[in-house]
């Protein structure tokens, strides 16, 4: 059994007006060594398999299929090992 | 000529374009739940607005994997007129039936207003009975409606005309070039923002939205006579 941790992200040339609006009140409430805010998703996926290659084909396939739209978005994952 | 107009769950606009097809051209038109696995009666899917599976994930990401949109898939590739109104055109998008993706509006905001469009291509099947470059007036009602593609792809529906609408004046969502609605490459899918089956009457507030309609039967007549 594997735990997926999958973070979508829009993509670096989509602007992101949610994360923009963060930075604005993060400003305005003083922290001014912030940057770029980027907002995005994370999801917890439990996998029930012993092959570690074969999930992480498969979750790649989730997140190519459903999970990110990569018109817009960008996905990345990690995947750890759960007793069980 | 036969019309599907397509439920699932979260749809709220279907009523709306059940009453739009009848109101206007009197054609018949039944409403066809995400279930069904077979269109072939149909001459003409609608795809309504609303918040389809409650936007969870993408809107129109859960609905994109429906068993009918299998069907509609099926339909675009054998020719069939395919509308997506709102979220309709974020399904049809998701389903990769349409370039590019809806992102959420610029300002964040759920913008609900009458707004001015251009019709920049009147030789599709969908807007036939407009003229090329005309303002008109059709309400939208969305959050999630700033259109974005690659600057590849902007290319490529500016090359072959697939930019059908673009917002005249004030851009309510963002969407890159002032895109309101998009067809494919064929001419049989079109997808927009703006609710032309809420502008079917002038006690409405606009009219503007009958000669989709009216477009749309007429391209068909042309195609299989007066059936």
């Amino acid at each position: 059994m594997f735990k997926a941790t999958v973070y979508v992200t829009l993509r670096e040339s989509v602007l992101d007006p949610q994360g923009n609006a963060v930075h604005e009140s993060l400003h305005s409430l003083g922290y001014d060594e912030v940057g770029d805010v980027r907002i995005g998703k994370y999801m917890e996926l439990e996998i029930k398999s012993d092959d570690q290659k074969a999930a992480e084909e498969r979750v790649k396939d989730m997140c190519e299929k459903l999970l990110a739209n990569t018109v817009i978005e960008d996905f990345r994952f990690d995947l750890t090992k759960q007793e069980g | 000529m036969n019309f599907a107009v397509l439920v699932f769950p979260g749809s709220n606009c279907d009523v709306d374009m059940y009453k739009a097809v009848l109101d206007t051209i009197e054609q018949s038109v039944e409403y066809v739940w995400h279930l069904e696995t077979d269109l072939s009666k149909y001459d003409a899917i609608l795809v309504p607005g609303g918040f389809s599976y409650g936007d969870y994930l993408r809107p129109g990401a859960v609905a994109s994997l429906s068993p009918v949109m299998e069907q509609v898939k099926i339909a675009a590739e054998e020719g069939k007129l395919i509308l997506g109104v709102c979220n309709g055109f974020q399904i049809l998008t998701e389903a990769n039936l349409l370039p590019g993706a809806l992102r959420r509006n610029q300002r964040l905001k759920f913008h609900c207003d009458f707004i001015d469009l251009v019709v920049e291509n009147n030789q599709t099947p969908f807007t036939l009975d407009y003229q090329e470059g005309e303002t008109i007036r059709i309400p939208i009602a969305h959050g999630d409606g700033n259109y974005y593609c690659d600057q590849e792809t902007l290319d490529e529906l500016e090359k072959n005309n697939q930019i059908v609408f673009r917002y005249k004046g004030t851009n309510p969502n963002g969407s890159i070039s002032e895109i309101a609605g998009v067809i494919n490459e064929r001419g049989n899918v079109l997808g927009l923002m703006p609710h032309p089956e809420r502008a079917v009457h002038k006690w409405l507030g606009t009219d503007d939205g009958k000669r989709m309609f009216s477009s749309i039967l007429s391209y068909w007549r042309k195609q299989y006579g007066t059936a």
